[in-house]
């Protein structure tokens, strides 16, 4: 079980109040992701659910059990550190069974679970050597056995994979989302990357300056973002934003019109443009529009078979019911 | 990395340093050696003449000899312990982050900048002497008797003043070794349930493996050879108490004057340490590399 639920929750580090107080549910078994730019205090949202820092105010319940004053051991919670945080002096085995061994395991269970996680994450002829000769993915893997045999009510993902390059990356991105699936233990990643957030998550907080903007599934964030920041994270690339005339002729402070929504075409549409910076990939193609008057550039998405190139002179065409209106707040027009 | 051209130019640079450093241990120790071999008193320096082995066979035969070996080992022994588990506990204790920190740790760190003579001095005259030293005051506070600390534990009062002078070398050292331990590490071991004195044994004191062993390595160099702190002090006695290797040459070369019988005292010292070395090496020297 591992149902997490934080009431008031707030933290100040002397008069600089990181995270104001947030409300905020995890059921059992769901793959929450917080996201949020660099110094949002999802770390530290993180951290206090972690037991890591303590809360200025509020409680955290976990399986409705008061744990607000807990230490970290005795949570529950496992965590998997952007470094990895692996015993570095100690061989892969008994960095897995140090947590069974603080905890007074006997030998057999210990050596029962250290296989059945070598070989769930493919560690078995590693079993011997030493943090300092693994790769990062590697290293991850160690991790996240050690994570594994506590059998946590919950596993907790500290930017997990910022430190692999980007193809190990997509990997073990897909090798939590199948241990998720497996294990259906309720688990909170954070991370900065919303193509992680997005890929992984059943559903996504996201955070800015310590304060949850919206919580959601990831295709609600990204069909119905509740105000221009979520709007403008979720999503890539970014979506336009218009201010000025361009919004005010739909009533709005702000309008935005995602990549992928606007019709590129070299003779006829609602705005003119000049091709800056066109980008082919083969199965897409994009197109940074400029001189247009509306914003410095607008990013346009379309198949990879169009054809146009720098200088060219385009028009573009928002598709009307896609586009996203929102107030002198920032928040979203019904 | 260098081609052959740069190999024989940076043999060639660096031949006069290695020359230099080469006769400089070189010739001392030949002339030691030499020495040893010779009836060679200030006394009498006209009367020299060859020894052969009576020096060395005079020196073994001498009864303060394995006293002074022993000395030696306890006293070296004595002082590493001291400043190891001393120096772990000091150095976790500032560590933590305080009011006045920066004043504390240099606090800390100053008996080092004391010189040897003075520090002895200062503990023989202001600390433990037996009617006005600080330690007398202290007790006869308490209604005890002091302690004539160089007369009754001579020895110890050496070990205790050499590790005073030592600590604060061996505190930072592991001070800065403490403080290059990963706290992601502490945090993870937080979480796996290790309780504080487990993430000190699991976890620091492995990290801390290889400043301890610089820090033995080192101070064995130094304290073989210490010196200073037994002449102002005890000057080796009670008898033969507080005498080590190093006081024993010193006796045989500056007050019996007999340059043969010191010069052997020293060879043999020379082949001591080199079997402490060894072990020391073959014990911690893996921790290393």
């Amino acid at each position: 079980m591992g149902r997490i639920t934080l009431e008031g929750v707030a933290k100040r580090f002397g008069d600089v109040e990181v995270i104001p107080p947030l409300n905020l549910d995890i059921e059992d078994g769901e793959f929450v992701v917080f996201v949020g730019p660099s110094g949002c205090g999802k770390s530290t949202l993180l951290r206090l659910i972690a037991g890591l820092e303590d809360v200025s105010d509020g409680r955290i319940l976990i399986d409705g059990k008061d744990a607000t004053d807990e230490s970290p051991a005795k949570r529950g919670l496992a965590m998997v550190f952007q470094s990895y945080a692996l015993y570095p002096h100690m061989s892969v085995r008994k960095n897995i069974a140090f947590p069974m061994k603080m905890a007074g395991m006997d030998q057999a269970e210990q050596d029962r679970r250290i296989e059945a996680a070598a070989k769930a994450l493919n560690l078995t002829n590693y079993l011997d050597r030493k943090p300092g000769q693994l790769s990062g993915g590697q290293r991850q893997r160690v991790a996240i056995g050690r994570a594994i045999v506590r059998e946590p009510s919950a596993f907790l993902f500290d930017e997990p994979l910022s430190n692999l390059d980007a193809a190990l990356r997509v990997g073990m991105r897909l090798e939590i989302s199948e241990l998720h699936n497996r294990l259906k233990t309720t688990m909170i990643y954070v991370t900065h990357d919303q193509v992680e957030a997005m890929t992984m998550a059943d559903k996504i907080v996201v955070l800015h300056a310590g304060r949850i903007e919206q919580v959601g599934s990831p295709l609600e964030l990204y069909l119905r973002p509740k105000n221009a920041f979520v709007a403008a994270f979720i999503g890539s690339p970014k979506m336009n934003l218009f201010t000025g005339a361009a919004a005010a002729e739909y009533g709005a402070t702000t309008i935005g019109v995602r990549p992928e929504h606007i019709a590129i075409s070299p003779t006829a549409g609602k705005w003119q443009g000049r091709v800056g910076v066109s980008e082919h990939l083969g199965s897409d193609s994009f197109f940074y529009v400029e001189d247009t008057g509306l914003a410095e550039t607008i990013t346009v998405r379309s198949d990879g078979e169009v054809n146009m190139h720098h200088g060219d002179t385009v028009w573009l065409t928002p598709t009307e019911d896609k586009i996203h209106k929102f107030d002198a707040n920032g928040d979203r027009i019904q | 990395m260098a081609t052959r051209q740069t190999a024989s130019l940076a043999r060639l640079m660096r031949a006069p340093a290695i020359i230099l450093l080469l006769i400089w241990m070189a010739v001392p120790l030949a002339m030691t050696l030499y020495y040893s071999f010779l009836n060679y008193n200030l006394l009498n320096p006209a009367g020299t003449s060859w020894a052969g082995w009576f020096n060395y066979q005079y020196f073994y035969t001498d009864p303060a000899f394995f006293a002074s070996i022993w000395n030696t080992l306890v006293l070296v022994l004595g002082v590493l312990f001291i400043t190891v588990v001393g120096g772990i506990a000091i150095a976790i204790l500032i560590d933590k982050p305080i009011f006045g920190q920066g004043i504390v740790r240099i606090l800390v760190i100053s008996p080092f900048f004391v010189m040897p003579p003075v520090a002895a001095l200062i503990w023989k005259n202001m600390i433990m002497h037996p009617s006005y030293g600080v330690f007398a005051d202290i007790a006869k506070f308490f209604g005890a008797a002091p302690v004539d600390w160089f007369a009754q534990y001579p020895l110890f009062s050496i070990i205790l003043i050499v590790a005073w002078q030592w600590l604060p070398f061996a505190t930072l050292i592991l001070l800065t070794s403490l403080q290059s331990l990963d706290g992601e590490q502490m945090e993870a071991a937080e979480m796996d349930g290790a309780p504080a004195y487990s993430r000190f044994l699991y976890l620091v004191l492995p990290h801390m493996a290889r400043a301890i062993t610089v820090v033995i390595l080192i101070q064995t160099i130094f304290l073989l050879g210490i010196y200073a702190e037994i002449l102002v002090t005890t000057n080796g006695g009670p008898g033969t108490a507080s005498t080590n290797l190093t006081f024993l040459i010193y006796r045989a070369a500056r007050l019996n004057f007999d340059i043969g019988g010191a010069a052997a005292g020293g060879i043999i010292a020379v082949i001591l340490t080199n079997i402490v070395a060894v072990f020391l090496m073959r014990a911690v020297g893996k921790n290393l590399d």
